[in-house]
């Protein structure tokens, strides 16, 4: 039946009646989080991958014995810290001060930078150690070879992140960036972040 | 920059040359048609490799020299090879299933009628969207191209278990050819997320105004549910690809188990476990059903609204049935794998799933036929195609019952039962909705109708042919029929089922007869067919009140009003029996 002009009106108002985003959000930031939601979820195989290689594998080494736990907390603790500033980052750019959110992006792509190379100084003591895709001094090879594929996978979100913001910064640095910009960016590793403490949880601590 | 505005697409879209305008085009309409063509040509392709495989069910170990001169390493001598045969059946299954089916609806149908139903200018991303189709475009040359290399195409199978897949030593076409069919999968894989971001984003964010969900034609609700389902399910397979070829070229184990012989050679991989590719390949494999068959289901769906000619019952609980099986789908998927030696506990959850997911689509069976019920319907050819949707799907679906049942299902899962049962509900049903679709949006599409007697010709030999060809594959499988086997002959047992066999090979040829008279009333019709009026069928969607041609950005200097659901046929007292959704008030059409 004919919606009467009221009706019509009502329904123009509201955040669903169309001509507009339902949620207040730019096209770019709700891509983001769809986006965000598939890699959430690509993650997600890898570590019930890793989940079921360990509920069906005999035996699996014990962390302590084989990870160096300070390290570890220390490369989580730069990471984390990164996300802090990255919001401090988002927050600035906002409020339209390019220069702060010039100095917090780059203090968020130290903080990544800092992560990596604490990760690509483990990989190496690893494979130093004797540790391949194949073989596994501590135990059953499974255990490296999930290793190395989903830190590796996660270090190269990490890497593509620092990647992203150093664009966004520069652009920022020049002038050329929007607050949609920074914030997408900072979702994107916000995300990366969080993925790290499952990585981290799932293999230093349970 | 992100929120096109109205000015902002005009902007962007004024006057390219031909490369920018056809080829590398960010218009939606032109993506869409691209997907469709090149769905359309690997469908071809698809049903060619099958054709080939009924040749040798029907006639096994025959020799038949002039296909030796076209395959001269699968068919040396004229006769099949087993190998090429296995090679065919996963070719045939991937390539249907993945890069024609998957593809055709939201890369082609979706593309194209997405941004004109919801009264968009154009997808949210259009650089996006065209790279989603040429990541598409690359993966199926890459698939096509395992046919190529030495060794030939993979046999392990559209399902690709291991470790006859990860091992390139298992058979032939598990060298190159499996790592190419990996590669492909995956950047289809990366194709359809650059897709869905798109057709999800556009569908929430860029409706026009008065175009709430409610208002959203049924076809829109279907794209959207598939794409979520999408969405949800193709990274892990992405996750299953890279595990699976870090298994294959890095020397890893995660699905090779210990012990393994292979050519009276022990494996050097340990500790694997191929039950864990199985999860993670039917978490993805089982969804991708839906994928396929929710837009079809919205395809029908709007389809019979229009020929009906009355208010379309069940509006609302149509679209909530779509998301309950959107849902449903992703904790059903463990009846693929009753015979595998799950535990029996989890066999019977997943069993319980499984008939859970009949309830929806049982409703949604109850609304298109209550939909039919005392109308005034006018067959056409896209509704005969509708309607043949809704009679193979049913026909499909109650062989599921035995499939999803595990007491059921162990004694015919290794045999045509699942062939036929497959065939009916994810390649006929959508099938039959793409040519509905076809049928339908032709005039839209390329301005011209198609010739309406070859459609009825089409139908009633592919409608026959689809039952000839699929239920003779269900009663050879209660037969005992095995599947995956090229030559049946050779078993003493299977020796009487050689007649329907044969009959079933007869029944395809004709179904893909039928096909041709198809490709020749669109080829046809395309340059030599009536010219279509502005709206044919008389409905209310908003895609036929856009300005014909449509130009790049769809809608002239505003995009248009909607005021009312899109199903809106046979209000009293109103002189037309329809009023389109931009149209403000009744008077209007009966003045």
């Amino acid at each position: 039946m004919d919606a009467t002009l009221a009706e019509q009106q009502r329904i123009l108002a509201s955040d669903w009646g169309g001509g507009k985003s339902p949620f207040g959000t730019s096209w770019s930031k709700f891509m983001m989080w769809i986006f965000i939601i598939s890699d959430a979820l690509t993650f997600a195989g890898f570590l019930i991958a890793y989940g079921f290689m360990r509920m069906t594998s005999p035996s699996w080494p014990k962390q302590t014995e084989v990870f160096n736990m300070t390290l570890i907390t220390f490369m989580t603790f730069a990471l984390i810290s990164s996300s802090a500033v990255m919001a401090m980052a988002v927050g600035e750019a906002r409020a339209g001060n390019p220069k702060k959110a010039v100095k917090f992006l780059t203090m968020t792509i130290i903080g990544g930078t800092i992560f990596l190379g604490c990760q690509v100084y483990e990989w190496s003591h690893f494979i130093g150690e004797g540790a391949t895709l194949t073989h596994n001094p501590w135990g059953v090879p499974q255990f490296a070879a999930g290793f190395f594929v989903i830190t590796g996978f996660h270090g190269f979100h990490v890497l593509t992140g620092v990647t992203i913001l150093a664009i966004v910064a520069l652009r920022a640095a020049f002038g050329k960036y929007s607050a949609d910009g920074v914030e997408n960016a900072g979702l994107y590793w916000h995300f990366v972040d969080v993925v790290w403490v499952f990585v981290f949880a799932f293999f230093y601590l349970l | 920059m992100d929120a096109v505005t109205e000015e902002g697409v005009q902007e962007t879209h004024r006057g390219h040359g031909f490369i920018r305008k056809y080829v590398f085009s960010l218009d939606h309409k032109i993506v869409g048609l691209q997907y469709f063509f090149t769905a359309m040509a690997m469908a071809v392709f698809g049903g060619v490799l099958s054709m080939l495989m009924r040749l040798q069910l029907g006639w096994p170990s025959h020799s038949w020299p002039l296909l030796e001169k076209l395959l001269p390493v699968g068919m040396a001598g004229g006769i099949m090879k087993p190998e090429f045969y296995l090679s065919l059946q996963t070719m045939h299954g991937t390539i249907m299933a993945i890069f024609v089916l998957t593809a055709v609806f939201t890369g082609g149908f979706g593309n194209y009628l997405i941004p004109l139903q919801i009264g968009a200018r154009d997808m949210a991303f259009p650089l996006l969207n065209m790279l989603s189709y040429w990541v598409y475009a690359l993966s199926c040359v890459v698939v096509i191209l395992a046919f190529f290399v030495e060794g030939g195409a993979p046999i392990s199978g559209w399902t690709a278990y291991p470790p006859l897949s990860a091992i390139p030593a298992a058979g032939p076409g598990e060298g190159l050819g499996q790592d190419l069919w990996i590669v492909a999968i995956a950047l289809f894989t990366v194709s359809s997320m650059m897709g869905v971001l798109n057709y999800i984003t556009t569908i929430l964010q860029a409706r026009t105004r008065g175009m709430t969900m409610m208002r959203l034609p049924l076809n829109i609700w279907g794209m959207f549910t598939s794409s979520i389902i999408s969405l949800l399910t193709f990274p892990v397979l992405l996750a299953a690809g890279v595990l699976l070829l870090t298994d294959r070229l890095l020397g890893t184990s995660f699905f090779i188990p210990s012990g393994l012989v292979i050519g009276e050679k022990l494996v050097q991989h340990a500790g694997g476990h191929p039950l864990l590719w199985q999860h993670l390949f039917w978490y993805f494999g089982h969804p991708e059903v839906y994928i396929v068959i929710v837009p079809a289901m919205g395809i029908a769906a709007e389809i019979i609204a229009a020929f009906i000619r009355k208010p379309v019952f069940g509006y609302r609980l149509m679209a909530g049935c779509w998301v309950a099986i959107a849902a449903l789908s992703l904790i059903v998927w463990g009846h693929h794998m009753f015979v595998s030696g799950m535990n029996p506990f989890l066999g019977s959850v997943f069993a319980f799933t499984t008939l859970l997911i009949t309830v929806p689509s049982a409703i949604l069976m109850l609304c298109w036929v209550v939909s039919l019920w005392g109308a005034n319907i006018q067959f056409k050819p896209p509704m005969l195609f509708a309607l043949g949707f809704i009679s193979i799907f049913l026909a499909g679906g109650l062989g599921g019952f035995f499939l999803g049942s595990a007491l059921t299902d162990i004694p015919l899962h290794d045999t045509y039962f699942v062939v036929g049962h497959f065939h009916l509900t994810m390649a006929m049903s959508p099938l039959f909705a793409v040519f509905a679709a076809i049928y339908y949006w032709f005039p839209r599409l390329f301005g011209r109708m198609l010739n309406e007697r070859l459609a009825k010709v089409h139908f009633w030999f592919s409608i026959a042919g689809a039952y000839a060809v699929f239920l003779t594959m269900h009663i050879l499988g209660v037969g005992g029929m095995i599947r995956h086997t090229y030559d049946p002959t050779q078993y003493e047992m299977f020796q009487h089922l050689q007649a329907p066999n044969r009959f079933v090979t007869y029944a395809a040829f004709v179904l893909a007869a039928s096909q041709l008279v198809f490709l020749f009333n669109f080829f046809w019709s395309l340059f030599r067919g009536p010219k279509a009026a502005a709206n044919p069928w008389k409905v209310n969607t908003l895609e036929w009140a856009a300005p014909d041609p449509i130009p790049h950005g769809n809608w002239g200097a505003r995009t248009p009003d909607v005021y009312r659901w899109p199903y809106d046929y046979g209000v009293p007292g109103v002189v037309q029996d329809f009023v389109p959704q931009h149209v403000a008030s009744i008077e209007e059409t009966s003045g």
